[in-house]
């Protein structure tokens, strides 16, 4: 074959290939990135009216009115209350449950499927179990504060009481909630480790401790880095917990989401505000951004190659 | 130290409820000796590995005792026990470099046995340089070949002056090359520790070069041990027979008549001592002797030229196999037929054994 042959051969493989992608393609760049542009293309109109199609000008003036929201700045507090306490929190303890699913011989499918369950369950249907635990009704102070007083403590109005109340039972529910997905994922990291490790580590003469730092962790490694990351983004971009819990007017109860404040902008009272929305929206984007590429700095420093 | 099996037994559970128990280690006793180097020999499956992974403490034995020296190590855990494993897929930590493999044993020390970190570095730059891997230190497992892998592993293994060093088929990943070459560096890091070392093999070649003594097991039962040629030249039955030689030695249908021993209608050999009957007649390849008058008649097939030797492939309606090799050096070959060859047989390298119990029946 000539030269131009292959390179005939080549530009032809090269367009069957875009072929095949162009369906993805198509459906991505329609919906997501013609969108994200244009979010961002709004975000900087103001006085951006939807029904005309009008505005009065380019700016930043969309981004400082939202900045000085004291809305948005409460739900920027609550978010980053969200994710600095929910991932952590949640990714050790699915860390220990995993372990002990994995440690365990009887009826290890069952927990499995117990530890599963909250995952294929309705986020709405879970925040209506959350208020018989918490809330406090002319009838009941809730299955939690009966707890709290037999312990002999005063007790409390988790729904629309104090604000540290109100994010406590924000936390626990999303905590709660990723549980599922991450216990599973890591029960499954945990028993791709070959077992010959531990046995190489037993002649050794590692304790116990020592293993799970030494060996299954390195090992796990990559998939904790993945539930990290990808619970960090989840965690701001929560906002349907809230509203299980708190109902939909969340800047009323002080617990709005990012997510939430972008909605609110979008539908909430008075109709639409779609260049506060795009702004808030934008604002989240570059937070969110930065904070997944540090994670991943970290993660390629500390990770263990192949 | 000598390492003492008594009654060593190990029996798997049935899988399920219709499945049968496994014996995979039936009532072993013997005693290794200090210093030596031992093949523990046989085919896949026969329980080999089970009985490494006994002695080392990673299985319990289901009955019987295990010694090293005076000491019952049986119920003693395997970190306290003083032995080191070399894995078959020398199971190195991955994420760790060579030195942090090797320097692993000694962090796991506690109390009054516990080495500060040069002492540490130090040990570990001595077991690599017993097996020559010094220079690789900074590596990570995956950037090494196998064979550098197998001496991390067996420095690893070594590091903490073990009393008894195990290996799991050590020799099986690496190329024929690597190999002999391993096989060498084995005896040599053996020699040069004198630690006790029980390695186990299934290929007979790997285990004839390189041990002192060599164990021959077979589904879980101990069939023999003694000094590799010993058991080559003397071997107690016709599985141990078969087992051992390459090429493996030929084995006919015979029969004994009035002290004379017929393989079909010729007589091969006179003054046998054994009462008349069937008997399995073993004859090694270099137990046939090229004669134009020979007793045994064979068709010939082919001959193979291998340098040295000369091999001859030759049919007998009374052989087992596929076909009769015999070796012959090459200078003795004379061939005056195309169909048909003919061998006087050597009496040493000739072997008869029972037709029922396939044990050894000695004939002088």
């Amino acid at each position: 074959m000539t030269k131009s042959g292959v390179r005939k051969e080549g530009i032809k493989g090269t367009l069957t290939g875009w072929l095949y992608l162009a369906p993805a393609l198509a459906f991505l760049i329609f919906f997501m990135v013609y969108p994200l542009i244009d979010v961002f293309i709004y975000s900087f109109e103001e006085g951006y009216n939807s029904a005309s199609q009008t505005y009065f000008g380019i700016g930043g003036y969309n981004y400082s009115y939202v900045l000085r929201d004291p809305y948005f700045l409460q739900a920027v507090k609550n978010t980053f209350i969200l994710v600095i306490f929910t991932v952590p929190v949640s990714t050790v303890l699915s860390l220990l449950i995993a372990l002990a699913l994995n440690s365990i011989e009887k009826l290890k499918k069952l927990f499995q499927t117990v530890y599963f369950l909250p995952y294929v369950t309705n986020t709405l249907a879970v925040g209506l179990v959350f208020m018989i635990l918490f809330r406090k009704t002319p009838y009941t102070d809730g299955l939690i504060n009966l707890l709290i007083k037999a312990f002999g403590m005063s007790p409390v109005d988790f729904i629309e009481g104090p604000y540290w109340a109100k994010m406590f039972v924000l936390c626990v529910y999303v905590i709660w909630i990723v549980m599922p997905f991450k216990i599973l994922i890591l029960t499954s990291a945990l028993a791709s480790v070959n077992p010959v490790y531990y046995k190489a580590a037993r002649i050794d003469g590692a304790s116990k401790p020592r293993m799970f730092f030494k060996i299954t962790l390195p090992m796990i490694s990559p998939m904790i880095f993945y539930l990290v990351i990808t619970g960090f983004i989840g965690a701001f971009k929560a906002y349907s917990d809230a509203v299980a819990i708190f109902g939909v007017d969340l800047n009323a109860a002080g617990m709005n989401t990012m997510v939430g404040y972008v909605y609110d902008m979008l539908y909430g009272d008075g109709g639409g505000y779609p260049s506060y929305a795009s702004a808030a929206a934008i604002i989240l984007f570059a937070i969110v951004l930065t904070i997944t590429v540090i994670n991943l700095i970290v993660s390629k420093r500390t990770a263990p190659k192949g | 130290m000598d390492v003492r099996l008594e009654h060593l037994t190990k029996v798997f559970p049935a899988r399920d409820k219709k499945g049968s128990e496994v014996i995979a280690v039936n009532d072993f006793d013997f005693t290794i000796p200090e210093g030596k180097l031992i093949g523990l020999l046989g085919p896949s499956g026969c329980g080999k590995s089970t009985m490494l992974y006994m002695i080392c403490g990673l299985e319990n034995p289901t009955s019987g005792k295990i010694y090293f020296g005076d000491e019952d190590v049986t119920d003693i855990p395997s970190e306290k026990r003083g032995v080191g494993l070399v894995f078959q897929n020398y199971a190195l930590y991955p994420h760790l470099t060579v030195r942090q493999n090797i320097t692993f044993p000694l962090e796991n020390l506690k109390g009054a046995e516990k080495l500060t970190k040069e002492e540490r570095n130090r040990k570990a730059l001595e077991a690599a340089k017993l097996v020559q891997i010094d220079g690789l230190m900074d590596r990570k497992p995956g950037e090494m070949s196998g064979g550098q892998q197998q001496r991390v592993a067996i420095a690893r293994a070594l590091v903490k002056m073990p009393k008894v060093l195990l290996m799991d088929e050590p020799l099986s990943n690496l190329d024929a090359r690597l190999r002999l070459q391993t096989r060498e560096e084995i005896r040599r890091i053996q020699k040069a520790t004198g630690i006790t070392t029980i390695f186990v093999t299934h290929d007979q070649e790997e285990a004839m070069s390189i041990s002192d003594m060599i164990v021959v097991m077979k589904d879980g039962i101990f069939q023999q041990m003694d000094e590799p040629q010993k058991v080559y030249d003397d071997p107690v039955n016709l599985f141990v027979a078969k087992f051992l030689g390459t090429p493996a030695i030929n084995v006919f249908e015979a029969d004994v008549k009035d002290k004379k021993l017929y393989i079909g209608e010729d007589m091969v050999m006179d003054k046998v001592n054994v009462k008349d009957g069937p008997v399995w007649c073993g004859i090694r390849p270099e137990g046939f002797i090229l004669d134009e008058n020979g007793a045994l008649h064979c068709s010939l097939t082919g001959v193979d030229v291998m340098g040295r030797d000369t091999s001859i492939v030759s049919t007998n309606p009374k052989m087992t196999g596929l076909s009769v090799r015999s070796i012959i050096s090459a200078e003795d070959l004379k061939l005056t037929s195309k169909d048909s060859v003919r061998f006087n047989i050597r009496r040493s390298k000739t072997l008869l054994f029972d037709k029922e119990s396939e044990a050894r029946i000695y004939y002088d």
